[in-house]
């Protein structure tokens, strides 16, 4: 297995960027839909305070592993993952995990933005308080979170409204608001962007690149220019398994493989 | 050309039916309420409210089956309504991919269509034989067990009808599955599930069956529920058949009183859920 890692090392994170510390390292990993297999040996690191963006096909299998970051699979039956995927050092898929804990660490941004039906301020209060954070605090960490999301000074008047009233770009803001009031180490978006127009789309990935300086990012999208414009690494899918991970740059222009130059050029997907 | 003529004319035929039924279905009704109203307008004044049942001939009023129908009705919901909510939780959330909610589901749909009387039958060997007489109590149990699966099923349905994206976007942030469901979905479910328990209440109100053998009645004013307790549908069964022309009105103040409540009811179970709609 070591041998294995080793050799596709050169494909991941060396080339240009000095390879910060992986924050997650995902070995070996296998995800089985009941009997089908989703995932196939994927073995990648995310590295600290990078965006590493997941691109491919529709049905590649890059929300699903997305979904094993937080074992946000486990909600469902028949849905297995085998492998390791170490977070700080620990294995995330091992029995007996705080599901609970591992979700504040690994935070995730769905497709389509989900306001919890409550106010603005609740929405992301609803996290604090479950972290216990002291009542004092809370009004700060709401306005830091929502200034990190870019939302403050559009909501700022109205933190009681509905977190439903907002425009669909407004609620992704506030969801990720949400997550990163609670201070994971990572944060996981599952094609944050796909639901919304342009100008919000922009102010998304504006977003994003602020909050890599705090935090560890995963992205899925199936849009290459965004993976290009967002990501300091992107990692090409296809039929479950990683075809090519490296810099961004490289990977958009000079791949090494040429599945990814056909996805890439627009050849297949 | 012939078969668009064709064609045109099975679609008017159909429309015609359709329409027709419609119709007939809302004529019946509205017949049945205009002769309520005419009825029942007429015998109602405050002495209905205020004034026991009477005896035969005599002057009085409803109000000791008025008031033993929203005492039993109260202690059916408080009973069924905490049950049938947490049983619809564990279809929905906990147990939504096990083998038990679907058979919960099954027996749940019987329960539902189950005939009231057999109900009524059943708690008249739980409660009334065991204790050894009739009681208020015993026919709040029969109309809780006709409340909870009501309950059960729209709880269920209002549940699943909150997005999974929801749950998920909970749980995403470490919340535990009670946090969720507590403070999401129930949130999301609300109007669905306040909705069903109205219409279980606007079901039990009208029912005369399972109290006849649980609750019976009572000609005088009791609050006592290890006793025997007067009920509408009871009092105007009762009044209905019998020959004295001041009973039969107070029957037709009976029937009106409880159409009108259960309407209200119904009126109250779509406004909840059209402001729901509207947030």
């Amino acid at each position: 297995m070591d041998t294995l890692i080793r050799d596709r090392s050169p494909l991941t994170f060396h080339d240009i960027d000095p390879a910060p510390k992986p924050r997650i390292a995902i070995r070996n990993l296998e995800f089985f839909y009941g009997n089908t297999r989703a995932l196939k040996g994927i073995d990648l690191d995310l590295p600290e305070n990078r965006v590493t963006a997941f691109i491919g096909p529709s049905g590649c299998g890059k929300s699903t592993l997305l979904r094993v970051l937080n074992r946000m699979y486990d909600l469902y039956p028949n849905q297995t993952a085998t492998g390791e995927v170490l977070l700080d050092g620990k294995n995330i898929l091992a029995k007996g995990t705080d599901l609970n804990r591992l979700r504040t660490k690994v935070g995730m941004v769905f497709q389509k933005p989900t306001p919890f039906p409550m106010t603005i301020h609740e929405n992301i209060a609803f996290g604090l308080r479950l972290m216990g954070t002291a009542k004092s605090e809370i009004d700060d960490r709401i306005e830091a979170a929502l200034r990190g999301a870019a939302l403050w000074e559009e909501v700022k008047d109205k933190l009681q409204a509905s977190g439903q009233s907002l425009s669909g770009g407004q609620q992704q803001r506030l969801c990720i608001a949400r997550t990163i009031a609670v201070e994971p180490e990572v944060i996981l978006l599952d094609e944050p962007a796909s639901a919304l127009d342009p100008i919000s789309t922009g102010k998304i990935e504006e977003t994003i690149h602020q909050l890599k300086e705090s935090f560890t990012i995963a992205i899925v999208t199936h849009n290459m220019q965004q993976a290009s414009r967002v990501s300091d690494r992107t990692a090409f899918m296809y039929l479950g398994e990683l075809i090519e991970a490296g810099e961004t740059a490289q990977i958009f222009t000079r791949p090494r493989e040429e599945r990814t130059s056909d996805y890439i050029t627009g050849r297949f997907g | 050309m012939a078969s668009m003529t064709r064609r045109k004319a099975v679609n008017a035929v159909m429309m015609a039916l359709s329409t027709g039924a419609a119709a007939l279905g809302l004529f019946v009704l509205a017949v049945i309420l205009i002769h309520l109203v005419a009825k029942g307008a007429g015998a109602l004044n405050l002495a209905v409210f205020t004034q026991d049942t009477p005896a035969p001939m005599d002057a009085g009023g409803l109000r000791n089956a008025i008031l033993g129908s929203l005492i039993m009705s109260a202690i059916a919901v408080t009973i069924g309504t905490p049950i049938g909510i947490l049983a619809g939780t564990y279809m929905a959330e906990y147990g939504r991919f096990s083998k038990l909610t679907k058979v919960i589901r099954f027996v749940n749909d019987i329960l539902l269509s189950a005939p009231s009387i057999v109900v009524g039958l059943f708690v008249y060997q739980l409660l009334v034989v065991t204790l050894g007489h009739f009681s208020a109590l015993a026919g709040a149990v029969a109309l809780a067990i006709l409340v909870i699966p009501i309950v059960v099923r729209t709880t269920e349905d209002m549940l699943l009808l909150v997005p999974d994206q929801l749950r998920e976007a909970g749980l995403a942030m470490g919340a535990p599955r009670w946090v969720v469901i507590r403070t999401i979905a129930y949130k999301a479910a609300r109007a669905g599930m306040v909705t069903g328990v109205l219409l279980a209440i606007a079901r039990i109100s009208g029912e005369t069956a399972p109290l006849l053998f649980t609750a019976l009645s009572n000609n005088f004013f009791s609050l006592n529920l290890t006793q025997p307790m007067a009920s509408l549908p009871i009092t105007i069964f009762q009044f209905a058949l019998s020959p004295y022309d001041n009973w039969q009105s107070l029957a037709w103040a009976g029937a009106l009183l409880i159409t009108v409540a259960v309407l209200a009811l119904s009126i109250i179970a779509r406004l909840v859920t059209s402001r729901k709609e509207k947030a």
